[in-house]
């Protein structure tokens, strides 16, 4: 006989999400399950829509990193266009990813998972959340708020508005950036730059106290998968997709994104609306787990070899001495995060020195030259793949959008049931049990919708059931 | 040679203020040369009258039933109200049942911050709708090589219809069938890009008020109007002279 334990919902994500554990006649867990509950349907809804307006229509996906899809959805019209965007154009949307990193990045880290991190994954729970931390570190809290501000400035900045700007568009941006903007943003940058080095020395302070985390938090073995400039720098926006094993052997390298369905397939699942993407080459009939790959800036991480900025590339350099080479535990997808605060703040600070961004020629006009395209960006949560077809007028006729947290789902599976392996024994769980379980998913920072509150504490219910649905033990958190 | 042109020769109020007419002319144009703005979606300086929106109606004393502005002759000694609360929440019913019968999605419209429905419905305060979102299946027609025609966004005001047969004299567009089911159609409901007669001069584009005729390739929010264009060709026909419009008062 088996009992069930239901996480349902899962705080502190975007979006909306449940965790079913399944324990053994003995108590144990042997089975974890990461539902996403949640249904959104672009795929659908998409379809026969131009493809001019794709960017703005995905960009609804989500109100964090809307840029994103902004980016692969205007690459994939550039591909259909047939059209090489103006160097000032590639110039802007590297900037608004660049910005939006920062913010995205910033949301996880201070709002997200501080709490836990910097108050204790036993803490209780009525004060561990964003309004706690700003009653215990009012510094950090206030430091991580400026960071997200700068990033969303710099979008907002590029694109003209903090959330769904439609300035990326087929071909390339809409309209020149207002040279009067970037001093704006270079007088913030000392400032960002020295909080963004602040926070990855406090979080590296706080890493020994984690070390059974650091263990168990989806602690194993995979592929990672990222874009990869052609010298091995860290690239967000351009170039081909490199990945490496768990010792850091390169297992593919410049792969064209437009490639991505020769070695990424997907996996459907029953009981939750979230694609599994997996390696083709690992997987076996039937069973996608063994396939099992990373993307996100921890893959971005062991992808890479230099961020080629001086600040970044020394934390990069500090940060593999740590974890010995390539980081294998999901919890230093934290560490990660905050590396990238550090080099998007250098690298915007390269970005508006180049007289590049000042060329008005930033978009390049065509019709429908191909009947196919996809576009590939860095998404802050890791890779992101747009994929349409259009008929001869350029009427979307098929979409398929490859989400970053979807690639991380086999991960998330593997890291719920071994955080859930080590904290959760029988049917009586503690909270700070059922945190961490929580935690797990909060380290890979899905992004699984357009939600965008950051309140800490939301109710929880979870159930132990036995395998006809009789409820035999439950804890609630209101 | 310019024609000359008549004096007025009547006289009306309109929200308590007097107003000379010319003979024939319409409450609508009388009250735009006054400078009193009175809301319409179909009405446009240059075409025939439509009277189909119903968003101009206003009171006239002595007549408890509504008058479109658009296709009342204004008449010596009309007393006219344009902006009571009457009216106001008619307007704002006849919006609201526009947005409920279309697909109106202003975030990822084409025309978004350039659309007069959008606009009326900032202007009346409309903030939801208490009447059933149709979500009617309607496609997008992207047919011909310059410009796209999107149903969902189309709300039968027939401004294309007219600007087509009365400014550039082509015929193109018409509307089809009834009720609900009523669309724009090209020609004999073909496809636009094989429509024989269309001159692809942009007319239609220019004068319609929402994101249901736009340039192909345009992006969300990207699309600007160029409204003013029938009343300056119509006018300039009629006055047998054509100005810079940009030097115009």
């Amino acid at each position: 006989m088996h009992d069930h334990i239901v996480i349902d919902p899962v705080t502190r994500i975007e979006g909306h999400a449940k965790i079913t554990l399944r324990l053994d006649a003995a108590g144990a867990v042997d089975d974890a399950r990461f539902h996403v509950t949640e249904f959104r349907g672009f795929e659908d809804f998409c379809r026969g829509r131009p493809v001019a307006e794709m960017p703005s229509l995905t960009a609804r996906t989500c109100g964090i990193c809307p840029v994103s899809h902004l980016l692969a959805s205007a690459k994939a019209g550039d591909a259909i266009l047939a059209v090489t965007p103006p160097p000032a154009a590639v110039a802007q949307r590297r900037l608004a990813n660049l910005g939006q990193i920062i913010q995205s990045h910033c949301l996880s880290y201070f709002h997200l998972s501080a709490p836990d991190l910097l108050l204790g994954m036993d803490a209780d729970p009525a004060q561990r959340n964003l309004f706690g931390l700003m009653a215990a570190e009012p510094e950090l809290a206030r430091r991580g708020i400026r960071l997200r501000q700068l990033g969303q400035e710099v979008v907002a900045a590029v694109t003209g508005e903090r959330i769904h700007g439609s300035w990326i568009v087929p071909g390339g941006v809409a309209h020149p950036l207002d040279p009067a903007t970037k001093e704006g943003i270079r007088e913030r940058l000392p400032e960002a730059k020295q909080a963004a080095a602040d926070t990855i020395t406090e979080f590296e302070g706080l890493l020994d106290r984690f070390t059974e985390e650091i263990a168990v938090f989806g602690t194993f073995d995979s592929l990672f998968l990222s874009h990869c400039g052609a010298d091995g720098s860290w690239e967000h926006y351009g170039g081909g997709l490199r990945v490496v094993d768990a010792s850091g052997a390169i297992v593919v390298d410049g792969l064209d994104p437009a490639r991505y369905r020769e070695v990424i397939g997907e996996w459907g699942n029953a009981d939750s609306y979230l694609k599994s993407p997996y390696w083709k080459a690992l997987a076996e009939p039937d069973d996608p787990r063994p396939g099992v790959y990373r993307v996100g800036p921890l893959a971005r991480l062991n992808v890479c070899e230099r961020f080629g900025v001086p600040l970044a590339d020394e934390a990069l350099a500090a940060f593999r001495e740590r974890v010995g080479g390539v980081a294998t535990s999901s919890f230093f997808f934290h560490s990660a995060r905050l590396i990238e605060v550090l080099a998007c703040v250098e690298l915007i600070e390269r970005a508006l020195a180049d007289p590049v961004l000042d060329d008005t020629r930033a978009r390049a006009t065509a019709g429908i030259n191909a009947r196919h395209g996809v576009g590939a960006s860095e998404a802050p949560r890791g890779t992101l793949f747009h994929d349409y077809t259009v008929d001869d007028d350029g009427l979307v006729t098929s979409v398929n959008m490859v989400i970053a947290t979807g690639q991380n789902n086999l991960a998330m599976n593997a890291a719920v049931l071994q955080i859930a392996q080590r904290f959760v024994h029988g049917a009586d769980v503690t909270e700070g049990a059922l945190n961490r379980v929580e935690a797990g998913i909060r380290a890979f920072d899905p992004c699984l919708s357009c939600s965008t509150h950051a309140l800490g504490q939301m109710p929880m219910l979870v159930q132990v059931t036995t395998a006809d649905g009789v409820v035999v033990a439950e804890a609630r958190r209101d | 040679m310019a024609r000359p042109r008549a004096q007025p020769d009547a006289a009306v109020t309109i929200d308590g203020a007097p107003v000379r007419v010319f003979s024939g002319e319409s409450l609508l144009a009388a009250a735009n040369r006054a400078g009193i703005p009175i809301p319409t979606l179909c009405a446009v300086q240059g075409l025939s009258v439509w009277g189909g929106c119903r968003v101009c109606v206003v009171e006239v004393a002595g007549d408890h039933t509504l008058r479109p502005a658009c296709a009342t002759t204004a008449v010596d000694g009309m007393e006219v109200t344009t902006g009571s609360d009457r009216l106001v929440e008619h307007r704002r019913q006849i919006v609201e049942l526009l947005f409920a019968e279309g697909n109106h999605v202003c975030a990822v419209c084409v025309s978004n911050g350039a659309c007069e429905l959008q606009d009326l419905a900032v202007d009346l305060g409309v903030d939801h709708i208490r009447f059933a979102y149709q979500h009617p299946d309607r496609g997008v027609d992207l047919s011909h090589p310059r410009y796209g025609l999107d149903h969902n966004r189309c709300i039968l005001c027939s401004r294309c219809v007219r600007t087509c047969a009365e400014i550039e004299g082509a015929n193109v567009w018409a509307i089809a069938a009834r009720g609900a089911g009523s669309r724009l159609v090209a020609e004999l409901d073909e496809p636009w890009g094989e429509s024989t007669s269309c001159t692809s001069c942009g007319k239609c584009v220019a004068v319609c008020p929402t994101g249901a005729l736009f340039d192909k390739g345009t992006g969300v929010g990207e699309m600007r109007h160029d409204r003013d264009v029938i009343g300056f060709l119509a006018a300039a026909r009629e006055q047998g002279e054509w100005h810079d419009r940009e030097q115009q008062p």
